[in-house]
């Protein structure tokens, strides 16, 4: 009996977004699911941002700290080496430094940090805030400000403090994240909040919190899986904003990463094994759906980009 | 094509005896129908019933087995596209490839790291399931050889036979035989040969081809030669053939019940640089293989891809759990801090991760509260003052410990007045809220 291969079509199609001004970059645009252009249009690679930090990354193990040996005192040397040395298409700085618990560094200072890595980088930046609710809608709005003109990505806006922070990125003409917690109700109830104060829905990058191999993993691809099918087959165009995988610091603190191998031999090697780690946590939310990754080591991110090779 | 409940009816007695468990028998077609019912529960059906029922009634991806005995890996009988439809059911097997012209050194090193792969991770057993064999000499006798040496090595692991050479499959498929090898396989040109090695082996047949409509008629002439049990391999070599053969396979079984796609599948996996592997694998598992074959098997990755397995196969209506116990970590002593939380499998990863990464050893108080996280525990009424109370004086922990301070999580502050109550003598202490703050909480608290 002749085989004809159950190709299924979609209403529904992701939003592309593009972000930057110098260089620009655009991910999701598909109207198909993840990597499916044998059956509907995939129109834009993945974009993955490495990601740097306004504070030296002392919490970040051996394995992908060492990397940076040199240039993780200064963002900004940290940023050009993104771009110049490992060839990043993006960058993420994560403004950890401003959490009360880590330096408590004040908006003021988030501020420059941000103007100072941007005269410095012609790639997209993204600015993440510390992911505390009060002092990231204080740091993100003016690391919002300083960033005006440069078409970032702002993040993250949760329920608690989305208000601020998205009528910063408006005003400053940013997209932004939304992020809620492993609940595709929270992530499209977040998602008409902001669209119902004004925010544009092509302007979003829906984050539905990301887990670690391992660690919930299974999680956070089913809840990408539900997202992208109610953004297809549903037309839902509240669902319809591309997703992000903040990958690497969900990856860089479990036991996984850090175990050396003379305490578990059973384990392999921990050099490999953090960056397999950090890939197969990458690559199989690929899969789930996400257009946007946010990765720490240099290895990982190349395998991954090889992996979309092959899949394009 | 799968039939209708109304279709079904037709066909069956109609008598509504209720022998076959359900109240009539519109009720019992209409569970055949979804495939939650067998025929065999009827035992009144009629022959020509059966035969054209029992077609439309199998499941869509025939079951299929690989090896014998304890570590046997069953495969097919998926029901489902996405994970959080249904459960996934049988999780794929990691195959390690041992070629014919590997030097002995290699093929006892490749067959150690088989054997020795096992790991427990979360209370399950995982390993390289099985070996697939590639006779790339094209020499017969030198596969047999190799054979051989693997069902004398390794005897209780399962092995995939590959070759097209049937010559050089009668010689290695031998000493597994009777023991649910996989022979790899038939093709257009060999196809007659390669079913009566099966057949007279006991061996499931892999059946291949390049491209689907390729494969569908090549699994009604191996069926028609008297083959039941086949996997199917659709000729993929990169990771969007994968992708696309695997898809439209498991579509078609499923959504089309198109019987002649209806079988396991197996993907070669296999790449230069074991990390690129490892993101091709993990691809296989995710999307639908019953077999990945792999190049290596070190054990970092070894570990990343039983794990992905694991989490992939998770049952997603079953919140996992972990068991009620108080958990060490680090080496706590008799003055270590105690913590208490929930038994929800994710909750327990999270916060004694972050009680490792305080350095601060601690006993960790897991209370069964039926796989929920902490809040909706607490709103169920399963995390509460007495409940927390009764757990930890039948713990015995107060045998252990010198001090009477538990820390709970900080969304249940609300109960520290409650526990305390209930446990005389006891302080409660509210930690954080988020697990990513208890190592600056465990640490000052340390240093107080």
């Amino acid at each position: 009996m002749a085989f004809v291969p159950p190709k299924e079509s979609f209403a529904g199609r992701v939003f592309p977004v593009t972000i930057g001004t110098g260089v620009q970059q655009t991910f999701g645009g598909e109207n198909t699911l993840p990597f499916h252009s044998f059956e509907g249009e995939v129109p834009n690679r993945p974009l993955i941002a490495y990601e740097i930090q306004d504070v030296p990354p002392e919490d970040w193990p051996e394995t992908v700290r060492k990397l940076y040996d040199g240039v993780s005192d200064d963002p900004v040397k940290w940023a050009k080496y993104c771009e110049e040395e490992l060839k990043a298409k993006a960058v993420a700085l994560r403004l950890v430094g401003t959490h009360p618990d880590s330096k408590d560094l004040s908006a003021e200072d988030a501020a420059k940090t941000v103007t100072d890595v941007l005269g410095a980088i012609k790639v997209p930046l993204i600015v993440l805030g510390s992911n505390h609710v009060e002092k990231d809608s204080e740091v993100l709005v003016r690391a919002a400000e300083a960033a005006k003109g440069h078409d970032c990505i702002i993040g993250k806006a949760q329920e608690a403090n989305y208000k601020t922070i998205a009528a910063a990125a408006m005003a400053n003409g940013h997209k932004l994240i939304a992020m809620s917690e492993l609940d595709i109700n929270l992530s499209k109830q977040l998602n008409i909040l902001l669209t119902q104060m004004g925010f544009d829905k092509e302007k979003l990058i829906t984050d539905p919190m990301c887990s670690a191999l391992g660690y919930g993993l299974e999680y956070t691809y089913s809840v990408m899986e539900r997202i992208r099918l109610a953004a297809l087959a549903q037309n839902d165009a509240v669902m319809q904003p591309p997703m992000l995988a903040d990958v690497g610091m969900y990856v860089w603190k479990i036991k996984e990463t850090q175990a050396p191998e003379d305490v578990l031999p059973e384990w392999g090697s921990l050099e490999e094994r953090g960056i397999a780690w950090e890939a197969v946590t990458a690559s199989s939310l690929l899969m789930a759906g996400a257009e946007l990754l946010i990765m720490r080591h240099q290895k990982a991110v190349e395998a991954v980009e090889l992996f979309v090779d092959e899949l394009m | 094509m799968a039939l209708t409940g109304v279709q079904i009816f037709k066909l069956l007695p109609k008598t509504n005896c209720k022998k076959c468990g359900f109240p009539t028998c519109l009720a019992f077609a209409m569970k055949l129908a979804q495939r939650q019912a067998s025929l065999d529960a009827c035992p009144d059906v009629s022959e020509e019933a059966k035969a054209t029922l029992g077609e439309a009634s199998a499941p869509p991806v025939r079951p299929v087995t690989l090896g014998t005995g304890e570590k046997a890996v069953k495969m097919g009988e998926e029901t489902v596209l996405f994970r959080h439809e249904k459960k996934f059911v049988n999780p794929p097997a990691i195959a390690l490839e041992i070629k014919d012209t590997d030097s002995d050194d290699v093929v006892e090193a490749k067959l150690q790291d088989v054997i020795g792969s096992e790991i427990n991770r979360v209370g399950q057993l995982l390993r390289i399931d099985a070996v697939y064999l590639s006779n790339d000499s094209g020499d017969a006798g030198r596969f047999g050889a190799l054979a051989e040496k693997v069902a004398q090595k390794a005897p209780e692991t399962a092995v995939i036979v590959g070759t097209e050479n049937p010559d050089a499959a009668d010689a290695a498929i031998k000493p597994f035989s009777g023991k649910n090898a996989i022979l790899h396989g038939a093709t257009e040109a060999n196809a007659e040969r390669m079913a009566e090695i099966a057949k007279s082996a006991k061996a499931v047949l892999g059946v291949k081809a390049d491209g689907l409509d390729a494969l569908s008629s090549l699994t009604e002439k191996v069926k028609s030669l008297g083959v039941e049990d086949m996997v199917i391999d659709p000729g993929a070599k990169s990771a969007r053939e994968i992708l696309e053969y695997n898809t439209f396979i498991r579509r078609a079984a499923i959504k089309k019940n198109f019987k002649p796609l209806g079988y396991p599948v197996i993907n070669f996996a296999q790449r230069d640089d074991a990390l690129f592997e490892s993101l091709v694998a993990g691809l296989g598992i995710a999307k639908y293989a019953s077999i990945v074959v792999v190049s290596s098997a070190e054990k970092w990755k070894n570990l990343a891809l039983f794990t992905l397995r694991q989490n992939i196969y998770t049952d997603p209506q079953v919140p996992m759990q972990v068991e009620q116990k108080i958990y060490k970590i680090g080496d706590p002593t008799p003055d270590s801090p105690l913590l208490i939380t929930t038994n929800f499998s994710l909750t327990y990863f999270i916060v004694s991760g972050e009680v490792e990464n305080s350095k601060v050893p601690a006993h960790l108080a897991i209370m069964d509260c039926e796989g929920l996280s902490v809040l909706t525990a607490w709103a169920a009424g399963k995390f509460t003052g007495s409940k927390i109370a009764n757990f930890i004086k039948e713990s015995g922990i107060e045998n252990e410990i010198n001090h009477r301070e538990l820390i709970i999580p900080g969304y249940v502050a609300i109960l520290s007045g409650a526990i305390e109550d209930k446990l005389e003598g006891w302080k409660v202490t509210v930690g954080p809220r988020e697990a990513n703050a208890l190592p600056a909480f465990l640490r000052s608290a340390q240093a107080a």
